[in-house]
């Protein structure tokens, strides 16, 4: 944050106007990435500081962000159904039809930010539906606990589904994909129904990681939800 | 850094109200010109080595990422969902600019890049990670380093 960097006074800042989690601004530009890295590094040339320096160049706009309204699904997925035990039937059968998008933006990257858990993406969705249905059921882990394993499998749901449909064309946007998973998805489906069925759960790490750190603050103001504050 | 503006409600209003460290100095130093830096990137990405022990919640701790980890060897166990991942799934350098310091020093622009760069958990109170940053700091000046290329998340 800028107002941040105002009152910290570091030597040298360079503040950027690109959303957070992309500091560098576009992926795989090269040259836009250089160009603000020259900028950030330049700063070492001021004789004098503290130097908060603003950066002009923002993204083009045509990989901007995109409108809530209007969003479709270019992969061909079952429609969320709305009884539960077929939901959880669907999530299994969802990542069996999203797979071949994921191993496409594998090979493209030559890398996947999938692991953090460290089990099979259908294990790990496994582990997902067992715990909706009952939530006392084992870590498939025995060396982490059930709290932090529900954080890690959910989040390498989400970063398998966002890999697969932001190697379709024209969806690097970062909301294009984010609002694809969670409001036409049946793992969107899900986790929704974890975070309402856990906000008060006795875990404190089941119960921070429904309230806190599962979806995303602007997609649980989109849908007019209760936003937990960090204590 | 990001438009404040631009951060939903409940997100901003925390990130206004967040406590911040006051120093009663700030300190500068004029050093050598860029084209002779030795540059170490420290990220508050929780960026770690696949196999290395995860960031837990609240952990005031670093991880370090050796200059020639492969870029499919690095992930991410941030807590917050409160940043965009998915462009670090399409590009690490878009959070992580190795390849870009690499890109410069065959530009002439900067001198060298270090061989080691460090990761901590952003969100964690400043002054829990104090002893981290000073071994971090260590670090850095055993091989070298004159140039942190602080890149928050």
């Amino acid at each position: 944050m800028r107002e941040h960097s105002e009152d910290i006074k570091p030597p040298r800042a360079l503040w950027v106007p690109y959303e957070l989690g992309r500091p560098l601004g576009l992926p795989n530009d090269a040259e836009f990435q250089k160009r603000v890295s020259r900028a950030c590094l330049g700063l070492l040339d001021a004789d004098s500081g503290p130097v908060l320096e603003d950066y002009p160049e923002d993204i083009p706009a045509d990989t901007g962000t995109v409108d809530f309204i209007g969003m479709s699904c270019p992969i061909d997925l079952p429609y969320p159904p709305s009884n539960d035990s077929e939901l959880t039937r669907s999530l299994l059968q969802e990542i069996g039809q999203i797979a071949p998008w994921y191993d496409l933006a594998v090979s493209q990257r030559s890398r996947t930010t999938v692991g953090i858990s460290g089990l099979h993406i259908i294990d790990a969705g496994r582990f997902l539906i067992d715990f909706i249905e009952d939530p006392s059921s084992p870590s498939p882990r025995p060396d982490v606990e059930v709290g932090p394993m529900l954080k890690y499998t959910c989040e390498d749901l989400k970063a398998f589904y966002s890999e697969a449909m932001s190697a379709q064309p024209g969806m690097s946007a970062s909301l294009t994909v984010e609002n694809w998973l969670w409001n036409e998805t049946v793992l969107g489906k899900m986790l929704w129904r974890l975070r309402e069925d856990h906000v008060n759960y006795p875990d404190a790490c089941v119960g921070y990681l429904a309230q806190r750190a599962l979806i995303p603050d602007r997609q649980i103001q989109f849908k007019g939800a209760l936003v937990f504050e960090t204590a | 850094m990001a438009r404040l503006e631009d951060i939903p409600e409940g997100e901003r209003e925390m990130l206004k109200r967040l406590p911040l460290p006051s120093f009663d100095t700030t300190p500068f130093v004029k050093g050598k010109p860029i084209s002779q830096r030795r540059v170490s990137i420290l990220s508050t990405a929780a960026l770690q080595k696949r196999d290395d022990k995860v960031f837990s919640r609240g952990e005031a701790s670093y991880q370090v990422i050796p200059g020639d980890t492969t870029p499919n060897d690095i992930i991410m166990s941030h807590g917050s969902v409160n940043f965009d991942r998915s462009g670090f799934q399409q590009d690490l350098n878009v959070c992580f600019p190795l390849e870009r310091l690499h890109d410069l020093v065959g530009e002439g622009f900067i001198g060298s890049v270090a061989d080691y760069h460090y990761t901590v958990a952003g969100g964690v109170e400043p002054e829990r990670n104090e002893g981290s940053a000073r071994q971090i700091a260590g670090l850095m000046q055993r091989e070298c380093v004159d140039t942190v290329l602080l890149v928050p998340i």
